[in-house]
């Protein structure tokens, strides 16, 4: 599974990243290198193992459903690049 | 004052409670300390003032009786961990500006100690790098240099800054964080003692997240017992953190009796690699007669999986850490770069100036391997293999008590070496890895010097949730290889 350019075009678009056209040969070079270095992991036969997705060996703990923190909204609106009202602000998503 | 910045944890803790000094005079020297390492670039933010007014409040307490377990003990912290009303950067330039309402748990446990916060130490981008030359704030300087070559050294990394204030004797002690290798391998560069704990065994609340099925907090320290006196206040339950396991806290200074006879060493043979330098091989069967010679017993363990725990690696950290980066967005903290009209065109220039090269190139990697149509082929299959890394381990500990490795597969390399292919640079971690993939504890040591005249440290690895038996180990290690040589620069 080799990438080319319009498979790293389509990475950084869902990665949200903008990749500038005169960069893409070099990333396309990169992440193959990587890709084919971790295809190795197919000599090893893992029929029937079960994925590990935590080493931490417990169930989630469940905790009272009440309300345990809030009423921050100055604190947390602090550190925006844009905010207004008591909202963050973003670019104009509606016409 | 510059005898005071060469004490360490336990003779400062002992100097302060017989008030041969007192906290504000041991915070000055480091503050001092901390002026004349600058050009090393270990620190991103200095606290200065700040720490005198914690070594007030460490002395108020004192004369009144009241003096807590680290009362006084200037740290330095990593810039991964927030930190109420401090810059907080993660090394990245997109948390720009980033002044977290809200104190991590292990920060927050060790000022309820009473420990002195001296400053953020510098790192590689979001904790990504073996060499910390990824920071958006510039490559730190390892203290270290090869005699008659003036060419500056990486000091390892993620946790760079940290293992070379820590050397340096800019700050006594300090914070690292291990997702790889980040705590481990700096610490063998530098020539200092690094531990990562269990997974679990540190709240990661607070610390900015990289990946978090991997992610560990813990000491690095100029001695073993330092690594304990930390350890046992970094450590403990924590509630906001659903993977903190909720267990108590051993005396781990208590474990460190020296007394390892009959213990068992497992010693991997898959470790062997071809191309293992001479020196590295020898310094490990170094570390073996030294146990040995201590009562221990060396057993020959396989970890069969050994081979494929970086490319494990390099699938589910960059799957992680693409979800977990999700959230800069240039729209609640941080940087934003406005180009274009839309928001997507907002986010896209955001993520484009903020990150760097390898962040970039691991968030898309990541973004691949769990994209529809490859998340079976490549993180399912990686996620399986870490089961069987996992089982390696847990085989091997029926037959052994603790397991001894090298720390790295060399000594630091000069800045600039091997930043041209990631590969090269990833298998800094080769030994530091499957211990993170199994959430084992590991502490480095160190153990020796290189043909070259740089330090290099011996690993040994528990059982989860066995931090003592790792520390008593590793005392014994110390005392053995006795390493007392200095860097070429110091700055107290």
């Amino acid at each position: 599974m080799s990438l080319d350019k319009s498979a790293v075009t389509h990475i950084a678009t869902l990665a949200r990243i903008r990749v500038a056209e005169s960069e893409k040969e070099q990333l396309v070079a990169e992440l193959n290198g990587i890709l084919d270095w971790v295809e190795q992991l197919g000599e090893i036969e893992t029929e029937g193992v079960e994925p590990m997705s935590s080493v931490a060996e417990m169930t989630l703990p469940m905790r009272e459903d009440v309300v345990s923190d809030g009423n921050r909204r100055d604190d947390i609106l602090g550190n925006a690049p844009g905010a207004a009202h008591g909202f963050f602000t973003v670019p104009k998503v509606v016409e | 004052m510059s005898a005071l910045t060469r004490l360490t944890i336990a003779e400062a803790r002992r100097g302060l409670e017989r008030k041969e000094f007192s906290a504000r005079e041991l915070v000055r020297a480091f503050n001092a300390a901390v002026e004349r390492a600058k050009p090393l670039n270990a620190f991103i933010t200095e606290t200065p003032e700040k720490a005198l007014e914690m070594a007030d409040a460490a002395d108020a307490r004192r004369a009144r009786g009241a003096a807590l377990p680290l009362d006084g003990i200037p740290l330095g912290i990593k810039d991964l961990f927030c930190t109420r009303g401090i810059l907080t950067t993660a090394g990245s330039h997109i948390l720009d500006g980033f002044a977290p309402p809200y104190e991590s748990t292990v920060t927050q446990k060790l000022w309820d100690a009473g420990a002195v916060c001296l400053g953020k130490l510098n790192m590689d981008e979001f904790a990504m790098g073996s060499s910390n030359t990824t920071s958006h704030y510039g490559p730190v300087e390892n203290p270290w240099r090869r005699p008659g070559d003036n060419r500056p050294l990486v000091p390892g990394g993620s946790s760079g800054g940290s293992a070379a204030a820590v050397a340096a004797r800019a700050v006594m002690a300090a914070t690292g964080t291990d997702t790889g290798g980040s705590i481990r391998q700096p610490a063998g560069f530098c020539g200092i003692v690094g531990l990562k704990p269990t997974y679990g065994r540190c709240s990661r609340w607070g610390i900015v997240a990289f990946a978090s099925s991997l992610d560990q907090a813990g000491p690095m320290t100029r001695t073993v017992r330092d690594a304990a006196i930390m350890l046992a206040v970094m450590a403990g339950h924590d509630p906001r953190d659903s993977t903190s396991a909720p267990l108590p806290v051993p005396d781990f200074e208590a474990a460190l009796t020296g007394d390892i006879s009959g213990l068992r060493i497992g010693i991997p043979k898959e470790y062997r690699r071809e191309g293992m330098p001479a020196e590295i091989e020898k310094l490990w069967g170094q570390g073996i007669e030294w146990l040995k010679a201590a009562g221990a017993h060396p057993v020959e363990i396989s970890l069969t999986m050994t081979k494929y725990a970086l490319p494990t690696y390099y699938i589910i950290a960059p799957a992680e850490a693409s979800s977990n980066l999700a959230r800069y967005d240039g729209v609640r903290f941080g940087l934003r770069v406005e180009e274009g009209q839309s928001l997507d065109e907002m986010y896209e220039a955001t993520r484009a100036a903020g990150f760097g090269a390898e962040v970039k190139r691991r968030v898309m990697i990541g973004t691949y391997v769990l994209s529809a149509g490859y998340y079976d082929a490549y993180y399912l299959k990686a996620q399986k293999v870490r089961k069987l890394i996992a089982g390696d381990f847990k085989a091997a500990f029926e037959h052994c008590d603790a397991i001894l490795t090298p720390t790295a597969p060399s000594a630091a390399f000069a800045i600039g070496e091997k930043s041209d292919d990631p590969i090269a640079m990833y298998l800094n971690d080769v030994f530091t890895v499957p211990v993170n993939l199994a959430g084992l504890p590991g502490i480095s040591v160190p153990a020796g010097l290189s043909s070259d005249g740089l330090p290099l440290g011996l690993q040994v690895i528990g059982r989860a949730f066995d931090e003592e038996t790792v520390l008593k180990v590793g005392g014994v290690i110390e005392s053995a290889a006795a390493f007392t040589a200095e860097p070429a620069f110091t700055a107290g």
